[in-house]
C-alpha cells in the first residue's frame, strides 16, 4: 500500500472537478472492494476522493412510475426499502444474496456496479493478468478457473463480474445516471458493463472523469413472478458459481413478458434477447424453459475447471424460471433451494 | 459444596475475552515499539540474485531492512533450529538465513519501521531478483517419486494374499487436498530487549518450546529468555512449532536494540504449515459373512524438500477392526512447499476419513448395514499390539448415536429417500484418537485467606484450559472457583508440554490433583500440630479438603479450617510443585472413540449439498466440563463439514502459488452451512488411563465426520465421491 491523499467531495460538481485534476485519483464510497485492492497492491491511487457524503441517499418514485435510487444508498438500506421490497423484490433478493450483512451495510449502490472481478489472478500481483497489467497475459485461461467465465470471454480475459445486485438490475432493465465534465447522461444497464475483448482493463463504459449519481428502475417490477437463485460453493458469503435472475409477466400460464439474466458466468450480467423472445407466448413448462436456457447459453465455452458451469447454468435457469412461474421465489433466509 | 468437575462451568476467562482485557501476542504495546513487515518470495524455488532495498530505506519512518546479507549472526548447524516437534529427519527452515528459496511466501526481507504502514509500503518497494529453478508442487504429478518411511504399524499375516482370496473385496483411492488452519488470530510476535534479557509475546501452543528454540537459535541462556502467550485466538496445530515470525521479531530486536513486533497478514499465513494433501489407498477383503480377512492402508502424503513430516494416517484400522491380515505403508513426496505440519487430528482426520469411507463401500458390497458391519468387525483389543483398552465404549457410541439419529428407519437403498427436490442420505462413520498424558508440573500457592494460584506453562488455545484448571483446583482444594486464579502461557512457569495431541486436560489436571495432594499433606501437618487436633493420627489420604476445611474422610465432624491450620502453623502461604505420574505402561491401549451419524440433503438437479443433521456420540472418559466439551466437539463437527464439503487450498502449480490465500476464497462453513448438531458424551469410567479418568477431546470431534458426510452423500445420490471436498460438480455430471 502506498501513501495517498484523502479529500472529501462536497457535491457532485466538486467530485467531478477533483477527479479531473488528478487522473490517478479514485472515488471512494463504501470502500468494500477498493480498500482490499489497495492492500493487495493491485490499486495504487494517488488520492482517494471520498464521495460517501454526497447527497445521493434517497430512494424515490419517479414521475414515469419508476424509482430513482441515489448512488450512495447503502446496499442494506436499498434491499429493505419498502419501495424495493414491495415493487422490485427481485432486486431486494439479489442484493441480500451478496456478501455479508456487514459488507452490505458499507457498500453503496453505485459502488456495487463498479466492483472488480474476483478472479484469483487479478489479486495476485506475482502472476500475469491482462486486466491488472494489460498485455501481460491471462493466467486463468489455463489456470485455476473454476470461478471464471463461460460466456463472452476473450483470449485476453475470462474474468466474471462478481455482483449479484447487477444481475437483477440487468433483468429489470435499469438505467444508470452519470455525470461528468460534459454534464449528465444516462446509460442503459446492458451498455454499462463491457465484455473483456482486447481491453479487459476496462470493466465499464463509465468514463474515468464521470460519476454514477443514480440508478433508475422502470415502472415494471415483476413483483408477482420473479426469482433470484444463486448457486455457490457454500450456502452464504461466497461469490456465485452461477446465479439466475428471472422475471415473468404471465397471463394464466402463458408468458407475456420474460427477463432472464445470469451472474457468475461472464464479464457482465448475461442476457440474451433471443432467450427472452423464445419464452414469449409459451406456457410455463420445462420445455420452454429449457429452450430459453439453450438460447441464453448459446456459445458457452468452458476452460477446464469451469466446464460444469454450462450444465449447471442450464439447470439453474430452468429451476429459477419455474420458481418465478409458480410465484415461489428463492428466499435467501431459507437455508435450502426451493 | 457441589463438585466443579463435571459441571457446565462457563469460561473463567470469558469476561476478559469479550471486554478486550485479554491481550494477544500482537497487542502488547511498549514504548519505542518497531513494526516489522515481511517481504515474501514470489517464486517457489531458486536463489535470490539481487535485493535492492534502497527505495524502501528512503521511506519516512523506515529504520532498516534486514535480509540474509545484513541480518545478525545465526548458527549454521541444523540442531540449533530443531524444536520439540520438529520432524526427526531434515533441516528446519531458517528465515533470512541465505539466498536459497525453498517455497513461495518464504520471507526474504524484514522491513523495520516506526509504524506499520511505513513498514508495509516500504516492503512493497523492496526489489528482489531471482534465479529461478524448476519447481514441483503437485502431489498427483509427483507421486511416482514417493518414498516409503517407517510405517507406524507392523504388518500381520499376508494381507495381499488374503485380499486376493477374500469373498468380498473393496479397494479404492481417496484424496484429501491441502488444508490450512486459518485461526482467527494472525500470527504475531513482540520481542522486547531489556538489559540483555529478551521477553517475547508470541502466538504459540508451547511457550517453553519457543523459549528453548530461541535460546538455541540466538545462543542465549534459559534465564535470559522469557516467552509468553497468555491467550491464543485458535491454534489447531499451526502454533505447535515456532513460526518464522518469532525469529524475525527477535532478529529485528537484536539488530536495532529496540522492541519489535512482527505480525503476519492472512495471506502470509498460507506460507506456514498446513495439513498435507494425501492420497489414501484402502484395500479391504471380507468373508461373505462380513468379517475382515485383510486390511491394507497406504498413504502418500506431502512434505517439504527439506524436512520429512509424517503422522500416523494408516494405523487407525488396528484400533477399530479385527483383521488377521493387515499391511500399512506410509510414503512421502517432497515438494517445493513449506513443511507440512499437525492440523487438528493429524493423520486421523485424513486416514480415518479414507478407512471409514472404505468400510462403507465394503458394507455396500456385502449388502450389510454399515453399523452392523462395524459391530461384526469390532475389536476388543488393539490389533497391532494385541493388548486391551483402558476403556472402549465405542459400542455404546454406535448404539446411542444410532438411537438418537433414528438410524433404524434408514432405507439402505441409495436414492431411496427424498424430500421434494432433494435426495436425502444417511451415513455414518467411526472416530478414534489417542488418550495420552505427558509429564507436567503444576505449582499451587495457597494463601491463608483461602485463595489459591494454580500455575503451569500450558497454553489455552481457546479451548478452555483456564476453566478446567480452575474447576479441578477448586475441587481438589475444597475452595470456591472464584478463589482460584490460574496462570499459564509463561515459559517461566513450571514445565508443561505443548498444547496438542489432546493431552493437556489429562496431563495438567492429574498434575493439579497430585500437587493439591501435596498441599493437603502440608495442611494436614499443620492441623495435626494444633493442640488437641481432631485430625491427630490421620494420613494425607485419610482427609479431604472440603469447603475450606481439612476434613476426615471417616468422620466429617473431625475437621480443621484451612485458615486456622495455617494460622496455628504461622504459615501465610503453602507452595507446592508436583508432577503427574505418567506410567510407562504398555499393557493397555489408550484411546477415545466416537460414532458419527450424518444426514445430507442434496438437490437432485443442482447438486447443492446441505448437512442437515449430525449426531456425534463420543466416549472420552471423564468429561470435565460438559459446556466447553460440547463446544469443542461441536467445533470439530463444523470442521468436519468443512473438510467434507468446502476446504481446499488451491494451487496453481505452474507458479507454485496458493491462489485462494484468504478466508473469502478459502471456504470453510458459515452459519448457513451448519444445521442441527447433537453431541452425546457416552459414560466411560476409566480407572486405568490416569487417576482422574480424563482422556481429552481436542481432536476426536473432527475424526470421522467427513467420512460420515461422504457416506451420506453416496446414500443420497448413489454417487461415490472420494476426492475431497465434495463440491456439486463432483456429485453431478452436468455436461
Amino acid at each position: 500500500m502506498i501513501p495517498f491523499q484523502y479529500t472529501r467531495a462536497n457535491d457532485v460538481a466538486d467530485a467531478i472537478k477533483q477527479i479531473a485534476t488528478d487522473p490517478s485519483a479514485k472515488f471512494i464510497a463504501g470502500g468494500t472492494n477498493l480498500i482490499d485492492l489497495i492492500k493487495y497492491d493491485v490499486e495504487a491511487p494517488s488520492r482517494l476522493i471520498d464521495i460517501s457524503h454526497l447527497p445521493l441517499r434517497s430512494v424515490e418514485p419517479t414521475s414515469a412510475g419508476g424509482v430513482l435510487i441515489g448512488a450512495m444508498v447503502p446496499n442494506t438500506d436499498l434491499a429493505y426499502h419498502p419501495l424495493i421490497e414491495g415493487r422490485y423484490p427481485l432486486l431486494a433478493r439479489a442484493i441480500l444474496s451478496g456478501a455479508s450483512q456487514q459488507l452490505r451495510n458499507m457498500a453503496s449502490t453505485g459502488g456495487n456496479l463498479l466492483q472488480r472481478t474476483r478472479c484469483f489472478y487479478y489479486y495476485d500481483t506475482a502472476t500475469p493478468c491482462n486486466k491488472r497489467e494489460p498485455g501481460s497475459g491471462c493466467s486463468a485461461i489455463d489456470g485455476v478457473n473454476r470461478i471464471n467465465a463461460i460466456l463472452g470471454t476473450s483470449e485476453a480475459c475470462i474474468a466474471t463480474h462478481p455482483s449479484d445486485m447487477c444481475v437483477a438490475l440487468a433483468a429489470l432493465e435499469a438505467t444508470v445516471h452519470v455525470t461528468g465534465p460534459a454534464g449528465a447522461r444516462t446509460i442503459a444497464f446492458a451498455d454499462f458493463h463491457r465484455l473483456p475483448g482486447n481491453t479487459p482493463q476496462r470493466d465499464t463504459n463509465l468514463e474515468p472523469d464521470e460519476i454514477i449519481t443514480a440508478i433508475e428502475l422502470p415502472p415494471k417490477g415483476f413483483s408477482e413472478n420473479y426469482s433470484y437463485l444463486k448457486i455457490r460453493d457454500r450456502l452464504s458469503y461466497a461469490f456465485a458459481l452461477v446465479s439466475v435472475a428471472a422475471a415473468l409477466e404471465l397471463d394464466g400460464d402463458t408468458i407475456k413478458e420474460a427477463r432472464l439474466a445470469l451472474g457468475g458466468v461472464a464479464h457482465k450480467p448475461w442476457r440474451s434477447t433471443a432467450a427472452e423472445a423464445a419464452l414469449l407466448g409459451q406456457r410455463t413448462d420445462a420445455t420452454a424453459f429449457a429452450k430459453a436456457a439453450d438460447w441464453l447459453l448459446h456459445g458457452a465455452k468452458g476452460y477446464g475447471h469451469n466446464d460444469f458451469k454450462i450444465g449447471l447454468a442450464r439447470r439453474a435457469i430452468i429451476r429459477t424460471l419455474g420458481q418465478a412461474a409458480r410465484g415461489k421465489p428463492q428466499s435467501i433466509s431459507d437455508k435450502k433451494i426451493r | 459444596m457441589a463438585s466443579y468437575i463435571g459441571s457446565a462451568t462457563s469460561r473463567v476467562d470469558g469476561r476478559a475475552k469479550v471486554t478486550g482485557e485479554a491481550k494477544y501476542a500482537g497487542e502488547f504495546n511498549v514504548p519505542g515499539l518497531v513494526h516489522g513487515y515481511v517481504v515474501e518470495s514470489t517464486i517457489p524455488k531458486g536463489r535470490i540474485a539481487r535485493i535492492d532495498t534502497s527505495a524502501a530505506l528512503e521511506v519516512a519512518g523506515v529504520i532498516d531492512v534486514l535480509t540474509h546479507r545484513n541480518r545478525p549472526q545465526m548458527p549454521d548447524k541444523d540442531d540449533a533450529y530443531k524444536d520439540e516437534v520438529a520432524p526427526e529427519k531434515g533441516s528446519p527452515y531458517r528465515p533470512l538465513y541465505d539466498d536459497r528459496i525453498l517455497f513461495t511466501g518464504q520471507p526474504v526481507a524484514l522491513v523495520l519501521a516506526e509504524d506499520w504502514e511505513a513498514a508495509r509500503v516500504a516492503a512493497s518497494m523492496v526489489k528482489v531478483e531471482y534465479q529461478k529453478e524448476p519447481h514441483v508442487t503437485d502431489l498427483h504429478a509427483e507421486r511416482s517419486r514417493a518414498f516409503a518411511i517407517d510405517a507406524p504399524e507392523k504388518p500381520r499375516g499376508d494381507a495381499e494374499k488374503a485380499f486376493a482370496s477374500a469373498a468380498v473385496r473393496h479397494a479404492a483411492e481417496y484424496f484429501i487436498p491441502t488444508e490450512h488452519h486459518n485461526p482467527m488470530e494472525l500470527f504475531a510476535s513482540t520481542a522486547i530487549w531489556e538489559d540483555g534479557r529478551l521477553t517475547v509475546y508470541d502466538k504459540t501452543q508451547g511457550v517453553q518450546n519457543v523459549q528453548k528454540y530461541l535460546c538455541s537459535v540466538f545462543k542465549m541462556k534459559p534465564d535470559e529468555v522469557r516467552v509468553m502467550s497468555p491467550y491464543m485466538g485458535g491454534g489447531f496445530g499451526a502454533g505447535l512449532r515456532p513460526q518464522y515470525q518469532v525469529v524475525l521479531a527477535v532478529l529485528g530486536a537484536r539488530a536495532l536494540k529496540r522492541p519489535v513486533r512482527v505480525m503476519l497478514t492472512r495471506a502470509q499465513m498460507y506460507a506456514l504449515g498446513y495439513r498435507p494433501a494425501s492420497i489414501e489407498r484402502l484395500a479391504l477383503g471380507a468373508s461373505s459373512g462380513g468379517t475382515l480377512e485383510s486390511m491394507q492402508h497406504e498413504t502418500i502424503a506431502v512434505t517439504s524438500q527439506f524436512e520429512e513430516f509424517a503422522r500416523n494416517d494408516t494405523g487407525w484400522g488396528n484400533l477399530l477392526y479385527k483383521s488377521p491380515n493387515a499391511k500399512f505403508e506410509h510414503k512421502l513426496v517432497k515438494l517445493d512447499l513449506p513443511t507440512s505440519c499437525d492440523m487438528r487430528a493429524p493423520g486421523a482426520a485424513t486416514g480415518v476419513y479414507a478407512l471409514e469411507c472404505a468400510m462403507d463401500e465394503l458394507a455396500i458390497a456385502l449388502d450389510a448395514d454399515p453399523v452392523q458391519l462395524r459391530l461384526q468387525c469390532y475389536s476388543e483389543r488393539h490389533q497391532g499390539e494385541d493388548i486391551p483398552y483402558t476403556s472402549k465404549q465405542l459400542r455404546e457410541c454406535y448404539q446411542q448415536g444410532a438411537a438418537e439419529f433414528g438410524w433404524d428407519k434408514r432405507n439402505p437403498q441409495p436414492r431411496s429417500m427424498r424430500e421434494g427436490s432433494e435426495l436425502v442420505g444417511w451415513g455414518m462413520a467411526s472416530g478414534v484418537w489417542e488418550a495420552l498424558q505427558m509429564p507436567t508440573t503444576v505449582r499451587i500457592v495457597l494463601t491463608a485467606n483461602g485463595h489459591a494460584e494454580v500455575a503451569t506453562a500450558a497454553s489455552d488455545i481457546g479451548t478452555g484450559t483456564y476453566t478446567i484448571m480452575a474447576q479441578v483446583a477448586a475441587d481438589m482444594l475444597g475452595l470456591p472457583i472464584d478463589n482460584i486464579s490460574v496462570k499459564l502461557g509463561d515459559s517461566t512457569l513450571p514445565q508443561c508440554p505443548l498444547e496438542g495431541g489432546s493431552w493437556i486436560a489429562s496431563s495438567v489436571c492429574n498434575a493439579i490433583a497430585n500437587t493439591a495432594r501435596g498441599v493437603r499433606g502440608d495442611l494436614l501437618k499443620l492441623a495435626i500440630g494444633m493442640k488437641d487436633s481432631p485430625l491427630a493420627g490421620a494420613g494425607v489420604d485419610d482427609v479431604a479438603l472440603i469447603d475450606g476445611k481439612i476434613v476426615s474422610r471417616r468422620d466429617a465432624t473431625r475437621a480443621v479450617s484451612i485458615a486456622s491450620a495455617m494460622q496455628s502453623g504461622n504459615a501465610d502461604r503453602i507452595t507446592r510443585e508436583e508432577v503427574n505420574k505418567v506410567a510407562d505402561d504398555k499393557s493397555h491401549a489408550r484411546n477415545v472413540h466416537s460414532a458419527i451419524f450424518a444426514e445430507v440433503k442434496v438437490d437432485e438437479q443442482l447438486g447443492v449439498i446441505r448437512v442437515t443433521r449430525v449426531v456425534n456420540a463420543v466416549a472420552a472418559g471423564r468429561i470435565l466440563n460438559p459446556k466447553t466439551a460440547h463446544s469443542q466437539v461441536m467445533g470439530g463437527v463444523v470442521w468436519g463439514i468443512g473438510m467434507a464439503l468446502h476446504e481446499e487450498t488451491l494451487f496453481d502449480h505452474r507458479f507454485g502459488r496458493v491462489m485462494n490465500a484468504n478466508i473469502a476464497e478459502y471456504h470453510m462453513p458459515v452459519n448457513a452451512d451448519v444445521h442441527d448438531i447433537k453431541v452425546i458424551f457416552v459414560d466411560e469410567p476409566d480407572e486405568i488411563v490416569n487417576p482422574l479418568g480424563i482422556k481429552g477431546l481436542g481432536e476426536i470431534g473432527i475424526v470421522g465426520v467427513a467420512a460420515a458426510i461422504a457416506n451420506a452423500v453416496y446414500h443420497a445420490t448413489g454417487k461415490r465421491v472420494r476426492d475431497l471436498p465434495i463440491t456439486l460438480d463432483k456429485v453431478i455430471q452436468f455436461n
